[in-house]
């Protein structure tokens, strides 16, 4: 038996309850109850990438729109940056990379990953054909569609990631799902605008600026409402790798944001670019953070009983458990000591 | 076997219509874990059936289980408890454990002490195994559709399809299925799939000498496991349970459910599961309105100048 059973369980006989407090969740000796994700380092980039490729192709459709090419060069270049980095990352974290067109055999709404691939497909191919136009003058006719098709997809593309977690049973993406799109959709701006100011003249830089500034306040707002919402369960954001990461984005995201608003009109000088790379740091570090995160609380079980016992003792539970015998059953009549 | 039976309860969402006249009843285990004597006849006979790889992991040093959880290379698992019950003993503080017990025993009997049977010891084993969930998240997030619902209403992986994503493995809530080192795919219990379209039991209902695993059609095994809840609180055993004996629950009913003897979190198992992808409405939702957000925060990013 385990320490914690020893220490906190209930103790019931014949049916009846004594009060003993619990002082912590009971567990098969404080073995995890769900499996950690099997998912590598390729992950965390790839929720980056594909935020930052997915937003860049908004931001360069718009520019486009509003007549600012260089603005919508740079950004185009970014998104197809993005979009080749995220099948690379998310084919070499397969078991079995060379079935990877498996994910196109079937499309399910059920299944964000699924329903990502598709749209990675999709905005990969749009922005390839996008770019193309933008740098070469290539495929014209081509891109006249492709555009606004690569600024559309881009949108749900930078924020189904945080489906793709929340669908799964790790209690801290799975508690946070109302949050977690937020979360990608403000770093998916930051480090969209972030980029593009890096790469353009400070004369058209103006709107990545502020996309930039925008995105890092929303980052920021909705990593704090997530917390919030996690309350208790938000502690592996304060532990170990996760708690560090988190540290560490919160104040690359701030600071990087600062040095921008700070120094970032005038010039593409020394602090604005400095700005710039602290935000996207500070957008990757983020999700880096969510991912430890996720493993830190799908490894102690407390994170898993917890919360679930918490809703039985509330009697909110969905009833996995029963204890009378339905109505109406008899004991088998060999056993009849009644 | 009968037909399939006309049910109002839930059932899972291709089974049995995607299957038509192909159908058949759906069948599951009744794990009651009452009559358990630990005696891993399951686990082996799972394992030589299925020709799963080894898994040995040396001496865990929790009571007789070397075996921990159930994985890729582990699709039975029976997990050993033990637990000091509340029993009052003369005066002495009951042993903590059944070794430190026999440690105990074996001091009295060199000083030619008088001891009692049981001190209040008992043993909960359990044979634990996927629960073929009628909404069952690692099928319903699997990209590659390699988890499917077969004409039986149990879950399979596909090894063929199967590119190991590994979504399933997070995704199911009771941390059933894994990605096996050197072969990248994921791999679970069948509910022994090809035994089932030869007509047989599968291998570890088969191999149970108790009858603790009990195969049959679903329905008839919710009465069993109903008249058994019965016997036992007539019996005294007020703390016996049922879990996941209900298509109510979080997961809309296990195929493979249990009599526990104690909370379902003592066994490793979670208190109240519930499949993550009956929120996936609400989930993309939050998706829309967040990528909404995005376009407009972009839009809005034009409004000042160009510098
Ligand atoms: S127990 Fe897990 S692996 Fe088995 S059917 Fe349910 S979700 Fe899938
Ligand atoms: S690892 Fe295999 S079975 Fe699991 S979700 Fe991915 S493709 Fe499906």
């Amino acid at each position: 038996m385990s320490a914690r059973d020893r220490d906190g369980g209930r103790r019931r006989e014949g049916g009846e309850r004594t009060m003993v407090p619990r002082a912590e969740p009971r567990s098969y000796y404080g073995r995890p109850v769900i499996k950690e994700p099997v998912w590598t380092w390729q992950i965390p980039i790839y929720l980056f990438s594909g935020g930052l490729g997915g937003a860049s192709a908004g931001l360069a459709y718009l520019a486009e729109r509003a007549g600012n090419d260089e603005l919508a060069r740079n950004a185009w270049a970014v998104s197809l940056g993005g979009m080749a980095v995220s099948p690379l990352m998310l084919i070499s974290d397969l078991g079995r990379p060379l079935r990877f067109l498996n994910m196109l055999r079937v499309l399910k709404v059920t299944s964000p990953m699924s329903v990502g691939s598709w749209l990675l497909a999709a905005t990969g191919g749009a922005v390839a054909a996008a770019a193309a136009d933008a740098w070469m003058g290539r495929l014209p006719r081509l891109s006249r569609g492709a555009r606004p098709a690569a600024a559309l997809a881009g949108m749900p593309l930078s924020t189904y990631t945080g489906a793709l977690l929340a669908s799964t049973a790790v209690p801290v993406w799975g508690e946070a799902r109302r949050e977690l799109p937020f979360v990608f959709a403000g770093g998916a701006a930051a480090s969209a605008g972030a980029a593009a100011t890096a790469l353009t003249s400070a004369r058209n830089a103006g709107p990545a600026r502020r996309l930039a500034l925008l995105g890092a306040a929303a980052e920021l707002a909705a990593t704090r409402a997530m917390e919030r919402r996690l309350g208790a369960l938000a502690e592996p954001y304060r532990r170990g790798a996760a708690g560090a990461l988190s540290r560490l984005a919160t104040a690359l995201t701030a600071g990087g944001a600062g040095l921008l608003a700070g120094g970032g009109r005038r010039s593409r000088g020394a602090p604005a670019l400095a700005g710039a790379g602290m935000i996207v740091a500070g957008a990757l570090a983020e999700r880096w953070a969510i991912f430890r995160a996720g493993f830190q609380s799908a490894a102690d079980p407390g994170y898993t009983v917890g919360p679930q016992r918490e809703r039985v003792r509330r009697g909110e539970s969905e009833g996995a458990e029963r204890r009378a015998p339905a109505r109406g059953t008899q004991a088998y009549p060999a056993a009849g000591s009644q | 076997m009968s037909a399939v039976p006309e049910t109002a309860a839930r059932q899972p969402r291709a089974w049995p219509g995607a299957y038509g006249d192909e159908a058949r009843p759906r069948v599951g285990f009744f794990t009651d874990t009452s009559v358990c004597i630990g005696c891993k006849a399951c686990e082996v006979a799972c394992k030589e059936w299925n020709r799963v790889h080894d898994s040995i992991q040396g001496f865990s040093g929790s009571s007789y289980d070397n075996t921990l959880a159930l994985g890729a290379n582990t699709w039975r698992h029976v997990a050993f408890i033990e637990q000091r019950k509340p029993a009052a003993l003369d005066g002495e503080a009951a042993a903590d454990s059944l070794v430190q017990l026999a440690a105990r025993r074996q001091l009295a009997d060199e000083a030619g002490v008088e001891t009692h049977e049981g001190e209040g010891i008992r043993w909960l084993m359990s044979s634990d195994v996927c629960k073929h969930c009628t909404e069952a998240a690692c099928l319903d997030v699997c990209p590659t559709g390699a988890l499917f619902r077969t004409e039986f209403g149990t879950v399979v992986v596909q090894e063929d399809v199967c590119n190991g994503c590994g979504y399933c493995v997070p995704a199911c809530p009771f941390g059933v299925l894994d990605r096996r080192e050197g072969d990248g795919r994921v791999w679970k219990c069948t509910l022994c799939y090809d035994r089932l379209r030869d007509d047989q039991e599968p291998a570890c209902a088969k191999a149970c000498p108790t009858d603790s695993i009990q195969f049959g059609e679903l329905d008839e095994l919710r009465e069993r496991a109903d008249a058994r809840l019965a016997e036992l609180h007539a019996a005294g055993q007020g703390e016996a349970l049922l879990y996941g004996a209900d298509p109510g629950d979080g997961v809309g009913g296990f195929g493979a459910f249990f009599l526990l003897l104690d909370e379902p979190e003592v066994y490793g198992l979670p208190p109240d599961p519930v499949a993550a992808t009956r929120r996936i409405g609400g989930v993309w939702s939050a998706v829309g309105a967040a990528a909404a957000a995005l376009a407009a925060g972009i839009a809005a990013a034009f409004l000042g100048g160009r510098r």
